[in-house]
């Protein structure tokens, strides 16, 4: 390894938080890559605002702490500015589903060449803990005391309708399995989706009920769609029912980057252009 | 001074602005500077609509109320200007227009039917006609068609022949010995300008008027080298603009008042982040979503203040195709060599106005390399040096570690609580303001006209300065434009107001948001005019009302 990982920024997630364990994860990741020969210079992570974009500050590689729920825009523009990049983006379940939510049905349905990971804690802790859209019916949050009254939605049936070409479920206590799907979505060619299910040790500890539900997928077909849709619907995000892991749904379909190719053009052809089209309007 | 203006009026629909751009086109040839200005509502068929192509033999960058010609295709057109112009010479489709005016008639109906060509191209007939009615050569008419007609060359050229032998020339139009110059809409002339310093992508969510540079840039994306993205929205506009912007792409973005109030929080991200980055404001008639096709001046102090925080930024207001043309340049190398967001504040007039343009007259600008990092020391992007500029490197570099922070960060881009670095980086961007201001002193950040040493003098932005302008010269007046309006130039508006004792303001706004910036910087007018109806002050109208303000 030619650096560290890891930034000398002050760690301040709290104690058995859930975020150590997806740096822990990318970090293998990052260093896998480099050992089979990427330049750790040409990724970019992304991230939104929330305890786990601190992943930014903590992780040695280029980032772009961006603005809560606007960490998928800025990971287009860089993909499309530059498609060499590989580009990481981290957000948390109130960037993706509340404040980004635009964001991450235009990104499925373009298929843009990017990780997505999704930090959902199902919680918002930064704010010091008020409910998401993924946290479950009656949540008894600091702006929900009597508990919400509304469902929550289900991502991974969200992103199979809107054209996501990787839609994978890890947790953060399956440290080995999430290794393994931040490294197939970041392999796969297009849009990945990967939601983790990501304990948050202060504001909302499922480990019990996750310890108890949740079963890694075996025997299921990736490629297909109805079994995909089958697996992400057993659970929604509300009920006992038990909980998959791993990767629902995988397919290949032209990228978005590779719709809008880079232009290769020299200032001077661009002034011939110019020089051209002003003749154009004469 | 040689002058003529030709209206033509009809439904939404019957392809009006494309027939005032072929009659522009065709007095552009005759040797005229040519203005159209373009007035429709916003529907997609119907309404009334109309295009004044005003020529001249000098620069005009503003429409007449009186007309020379007037081309109805419908009895609304007549109904509504003739009153303004009982002079003029008419050409009128008789199918629609049964009133006693004097005029030729022709049967759009009959000439179409006559050639089998659909209802479309009656304009086409109206073209026709009007050019043996002012005395236009065929040979100009066929040649204007030939060069400026996309579809069904042929066609369109039998139905306006068929038109041009049933009239009678009733005004010549004398040609002036100049060639053709292009013709551009403010939306063009921005958008070459920005190409001409290195543009390499544009993204924009449509919205009038700013959507003409989409358009525009969208069909022309391959000739001149671009990306051209429409997202989902202007929220994803502006961020997914700063990634381009981050990895070391020339970008800008345009919109509107509406679609600008989206992309502010990116904005604020621009100015903590330090990213370059031009933004094109178009305004139209305010507040919401107001008049969507007329035209505005009220959203300066929005695009002055906009975003939370303090950070710097530029913002040009060009009057013209030429300004724009000029400055959308500059605005471009400036964001780039300040790492701040640069601003062209637009309206309808300018963007969707067809003008003459110069280039031979326009200063030269070459897409200037910004400060990048040499390699000597290790990289940080936010590293304190001269100006608050801090070497740049773009993610694919050597050895490069580039992280861009939207929280308080520190030298290296890492997020930060810690007071004295907090301020060391907030001094660090504010000081950007001195080198700006600085640098400005080396453009025509003030375009000084009419006469130029009257103690009297017009004080206006933007589009506006086509009518004052010539209000200015009719009245012996003293013009003064701050085409730059942040950073306020001061010293340059201090020289150009030598010797004046008496301010006019003129404005497109309710509020008269200029005379307030100008009051800032002890700059008092002592009268002011404005008009926040949605259409352009025209010469005639603005003299009589500064020859009010006068008489006071």
């Amino acid at each position: 390894m030619t650096r560290t990982l890891v930034t000398d920024a002050g760690n301040t997630w709290c104690p058995g938080c859930g975020n150590f364990t997806i740096q822990h994860a990318l970090k293998a990741v990052l260093a896998e890559m480099e050992a089979a020969g990427k330049s750790l210079d040409e990724i970019v992570l992304v991230s939104g605002i929330g305890c786990h974009a601190k992943i930014a500050d903590y992780t040695n590689i280029n980032s772009f702490y961006a603005l809560h729920g606007r960490a998928i825009p800025v990971a287009t523009g860089i993909k499309l500015a530059n498609p060499r990049l590989t580009v990481i983006c981290c957000v948390g379940d109130g960037d993706a589903y509340a404040e980004g939510l635009d964001h991450l049905i235009f990104a499925a349905k373009r298929n843009i060449d990017i990780t997505l990971v999704v930090h959902d804690n199902r919680v918002y802790g930064l704010t010091t803990g008020q409910y998401t859209p993924t946290s479950p019916l009656g949540f008894h949050g600091k702006s929900t005391p009597q508990g919400t009254t509304e469902y929550p939605i289900n991502p991974m049936e969200l992103m199979l309708a809107s054209g996501a070409t990787y839609v994978a479920r890890g947790y953060t206590k399956k440290m080995a399995l999430l290794q393994q799907l931040i490294a197939g979505g970041i392999a796969h060619k297009g849009f990945a989706f990967i939601d983790v299910l990501q304990v948050c040790a202060t504001f909302f500890n499922q480990t019990a009920q996750y310890n108890r539900q949740v079963y890694e997928l075996a025997g299921h077909d990736p490629t297909s769609f109805e079994a995909a849709c089958v697996k992400a619907r057993e659970w929604d995000y509300n009920s006992d029912a038990p909980i998959a892991l791993g990767l629902l749904y995988e397919r290949e379909r032209q990228t978005f980057n590779e719709r809008v190719p880079v232009p290769v053009m020299t200032q001077e052809v661009r002034e011939q252009g110019i020089r051209e089209v002003l003749e154009q309007h004469r | 001074m040689k002058e003529v203006s030709v209206l033509i009026g009809g439904k939404a629909g019957d392809g009006i602005s494309n027939a005032g751009a072929l009659i522009a086109q065709m007095l552009n040839h005759l040797g005229y500077y040519v203005y159209q200005y373009n007035d429709y509502p916003s529907l997609i068929r119907g309404g009334h609509t109309f295009a004044v192509i005003r020529a001249a033999d000098r620069q005009v960058s503003v429409h007449q109320d009186r007309v020379d010609f007037l081309l109805a295709l419908d009895k609304r057109t007549v109904d509504q200007h003739h009153d303004a112009s009982p002079a003029c010479t008419m050409i009128v489709n008789v199918d629609l227009v049964r009133s006693s005016h004097d005029g030729q008639g022709i049967s759009l109906y009959a000439i179409l039917a006559a050639e089998q060509a659909p209802a479309i191209m009656g304009n086409s007939a109206v073209i026709g006609a009007f050019a043996k009615a002012a005395g236009i050569p065929w040979e100009t008419v066929a040649g204007v068609f030939h060069s400026h007609m996309p579809k069904g060359l042929e066609e369109n050229l039998r139905v306006a022949r068929r038109a041009y032998d049933q009239v009678q020339t009733v005004r010549a139009i004398e040609p002036l010995d100049r060639t053709a110059r292009p013709l551009l809409t403010g939306n063009e002339a921005i958008s070459l300008g920005l190409v001409r310093a290195g543009l390499s992508a544009y993204v924009s969510y449509p919205m009038t008027p700013s959507s003409g540079i989409l358009h525009f840039l969208a069909e022309h994306a391959d000739r001149l080298g671009l990306t051209v993205i429409h997202p989902e929205n202007e929220i994803a506009v502006m961020l997914m603009a700063l990634g381009f912007s981050y990895a070391g792409r020339r970008v800008a973005v345009g919109t509107s008042g509406g679609g600008f109030c989206l992309m502010t929080e990116g904005l604020s991200l621009a100015g903590m982040a330090e990213l370059p980055i031009v933004i094109v404001v178009s305004q139209r008639t305010g507040p919401s979503t107001g008049l969507p096709t007329y035209t505005g001046q009220a959203d300066l102090r929005f695009v002055l203040h906009a975003g939370q925080g303090e950070f710097p930024r530029f913002v040009v207001a060009p009057a013209d195709a030429n300004q724009a043309y000029y400055w959308s340049a500059v605005a471009m190398n400036l964001a780039w060599k300040y790492q701040i967001p640069t601003f062209i504040l637009a309206d309808k007039t300018l963007s969707e106005g067809q003008y003459s343009l110069d280039p031979e007259n326009i200063a030269a600008v070459v897409a200037e390399k910004p400060h990048l990092w040499d390699r000597t020391m290790p990289y940080s992007r936010y590293r304190d040096m001269p100006e608050g500029i801090s070497p740049l490197a773009f993610p694919g570099e050597k050895d490069a570690i580039v992280k861009v922070n939207s929280y308080a960060h520190d030298e290296a881009g890492i997020t930060t609580e810690d007071a004295g670095m907090v301020s060391l980086m907030a001094k660090k961007r504010m000081s950007k303001w001195i080198g700006l201001s600085f640098a400005l002193m080396d453009y025509p950040a003030v375009y000084v006209g009419g006469k130029t040493d009257a103690p009297t003098a017009l004080l206006c932005w933007g589009s506006v300065r086509g009518a004052c302008e010539e209000v200015a010269v009719a009245l012996g007046l003293r013009l003064v434009q701050p085409v730059v309006l942040r950073p306020f130039p001061a010293a340059q508006m201090t020289g150009a107001f030598t010797g004046v004792t008496r301010i006019i303001t003129v404005e497109e706004n309710a509020d008269g948001q200029l005379a307030t910036l100008a009051r800032e910087h002890g700059i008092e007018a002592h009268g002011d005019i404005l008009k926040y109806d949605g259409r352009p002050f025209t010469p005639s109208e603005l003299l009589v009302r500064v020859e009010e303000v006068m008489a006071r």
